[in-house]
């Protein structure tokens, strides 16, 4: 009967490694043909049984809505496990009811509590770490955004864990991909860890839907958060009726070609009618001419949109780390030689004060 | 990053820094896919951390901190970039000595654990690092050490700013936008040379490399192709009309 009841729980395991479903596939035709002197289960998956197991993924939102990079995290821990979710933060039970609405979500933990109200990490972290003591979750997982990253490694560290960030690809239960060198090298690691704590890539991982779900959702076990070396003070927030950089389809940015601020008005407008967000090179956040949150590649935000327009961008590798992965790049440059023309699907020799305002009027 | 530090006794500092293949190097893969090519290849010290090095001898000039200290762990070769610190304005240095296959294999646990170590001993106010380094782009040594600590961390955000107020100590990554790195001078070149450099090892700190994450395959990435040029505004709207993403 206890024999049943585990090759049960086997078939309910399809989401689990190749490797590992190839071992249970022989167990089980083991089991079909000489179920006496079969003697079960493997120790690996002994281990499995034992545990609550599954993923917890950290939602990220800002107070009123979830963050879009929650979903692709959602999606890609789906390939690892059941799912759980954390929602930490204060009053927040339209997004743990918005989290629970999202397809393979299972449950969601909600962690309400004054000191979680601007998301600190040092208070995030101290929720998460205390409900994967009670869990034990197989895999602890976030967007590789600022706040995956600056959350989820010190919860590793309280774990004697390393963790493997910036994930693009899964292979199997323990076995990823991800860039080094700022995306030109491929690196395909094998985390042997007990647990695994991963950040993902948005941009590499479609969204979950957000239907489709009916998790339940319960509170998080009660956290010590009597540390006192941090405080919120302000915060100073870049308004913006354009979609966020991160999840835009259309990505229209300037480079230090623009030339000045006042000339970046050219972009916003392009951006504008394609309905798609501003993005910069670090030449024209240095220049000036936009604020630090604009700028794409590997010192700012990796994208990877439908359509990425670079206009007066020359295209060294610190600016193509972080949007070479646009499905369609289009350049307009006045120099042909610029290296961006060698990743660009279309390229225009042009001056950009000319082409710019003659593409918006022809849109 | 802005400065409101009242503190009525001078600070110190411990900056860690890395030697990684300088960023304006186009990194080869190895034939064999187990890395990338370093052997006579220009290293640097990483971008991101020459710029917690820059502020922090900044805040030492302005007397708030009194003495910086650099350490870096790595192959032998990690000695030039600890001079390059020194040279910079560091006071004093440590080199946590490791060799070159090792050094290969060295994950932020573990170097967060060695600057754990180091800061029980040297007791800084403030650790500083930089926010990632550029050749593994793991993003989580500061970050580990601030957990293992359990000291507050300051990092960048997304979507504006933020300002914080911690208690030191603590661990500050920086971020490019913090400062402009000055260079070494000549003199001061010179200068670092006496500088007191502290040689240790693992076994010093009681450490033992254990790997957790295992490199199977380094590959290339997939080769854009370039599409090539369009004549004029007109045909370029035609093309995008085509791949459908107008």
């Amino acid at each position: 009967m206890l024999r049943t009841q585990r090759i049960e729980s086997v078939s309910i395991r399809p989401w689990y490694s190749p490797r590992i479903s190839k071992e249970l596939n022989w167990t089980t035709r083991n089991i079909t043909g000489t179920l006496n002197e079969v003697t079960l289960p493997l120790p690996r998956y002994e281990q499995v049984t034992l545990r609550f197991t599954g993923t917890l993924v950290l939602a990220e939102h800002n107070g009123v809505k979830l963050t879009p990079i929650t979903l692709n995290a959602i999606n890609a821990a789906s390939k690892l496990g059941e799912i759980s979710v954390l929602v930490a933060g204060v009053d927040i039970v339209k997004i743990a009811e918005q989290v629970a609405k999202v397809d393979q979500v299972k449950r969601v933990f909600v962690s309400d509590h004054k000191k979680l109200e601007h998301q600190l990490p040092e208070f995030v972290a101290k929720a998460v770490e205390t409900l994967q003591k009670q869990y034990k979750f197989d895999y602890v997982v976030a967007g590789a955004s600022v706040f995956g990253r600056d959350v989820l490694p010190r919860v590793a560290a309280q774990f004697d864990v390393s963790p493997v960030t910036d994930v693009i690809a899964i292979h199997g239960d323990d076995t990823f991909t991800r860039p080094t060198y700022a995306g030109n090298a491929i690196c395909k690691v094998r985390s042997n860890s007990p647990v695994k704590f991963l950040t993902f890539r948005g941009t590499a991982f479609k969204p979950a839907k957000e239907s489709g779900g009916n998790a339940k959702i319960e509170k998080a076990p009660e956290t010590d958060f009597s540390f006192d070396c941090v405080e919120f003070v302000s915060q100073e927030l870049l308004k913006s009726e354009r979609p966020d950089l991160q999840s835009a389809k259309v990505i229209v940015s300037g480079g230090r070609g623009v030339g000045s601020a006042d000339n970046f008005k050219i972009i916003y407008e392009l951006a504008d009618k394609l309905k798609g967000a501003v993005g910069a090179s670090r030449a024209a956040v240095d220049a000036g001419y936009v604020s630090n949150e604009l700028q794409i590649g590997q010192t700012g935000k990796i994208v990877a949109p439908e359509l990425y327009i670079a206009i007066g961008i020359s295209g060294a590798i610190q600016h193509t780390a972080g949007m070479k992965d646009s499905k369609v790049i289009v350049a307009i440059n006045k120099d042909s030689d610029a290296p961006i023309f060698e990743i660009a699907d279309v390229g225009l020799k042009a001056d950009l004060h000319k082409a710019v305002p003659e593409l918006i009027k022809a849109l | 990053m802005q400065w409101y530090l009242s503190a009525t006794e001078a600070m110190r500092a411990l900056v860690a820094v890395k030697r990684v293949i300088d960023y304006a190097i186009k990194i080869r893969v190895k034939p064999d896919r187990t890395g990338v090519i370093k052997d006579n290849v220009q290293h640097s010290m990483n971008p991101f951390d020459e710029i917690a090095l820059e502020e922090a001898v900044r805040l030492k000039e302005k007397q708030i901190i009194k003495e910086v200290l650099v350490v870096s762990l790595g192959s032998p070769k990690s000695q030039e970039t600890l001079r390059t610190a020194l040279a910079k304005g560091a006071d004093k240095a440590i080199h946590v000595e490791v060799e070159e296959a090792v050094a290969e294999k060295i994950e932020p646990l573990f170097v967060a654990k060695v600057l754990k170590k180091i800061a029980e001993t040297e007791k800084p106010d403030l650790i500083f690092l930089g926010k990632q380094a550029i050749d593994d782009d793991y993003g989580q040594t500061a970050q580990l050490l601030a957990g293992l600590l359990n000291w507050p961390q300051a990092i960048e955000v997304d979507g504006g700013r933020e300002l914080i107020r911690i208690k030191t100590p603590a661990v500050i990554s920086a971020d490019l936008r913090l400062n402009e790195p000055r260079y070494a001078t000549l003199p001061n070149i010179m200068k670092a040379k006496n500088k007191p450099l502290e040689k240790k090892s693992l076994s010093d700190y009681g450490i033992e490399i254990a790997e957790q994450t295992q490199i199977l395959e380094v590959s290339e990435p997939p080769v854009r192709k370039s599409g090539g040029f369009v004549e004029d505004v007109p045909s370029l709207i035609t093309k995008l009309k085509e791949a459908g993403v107008l």
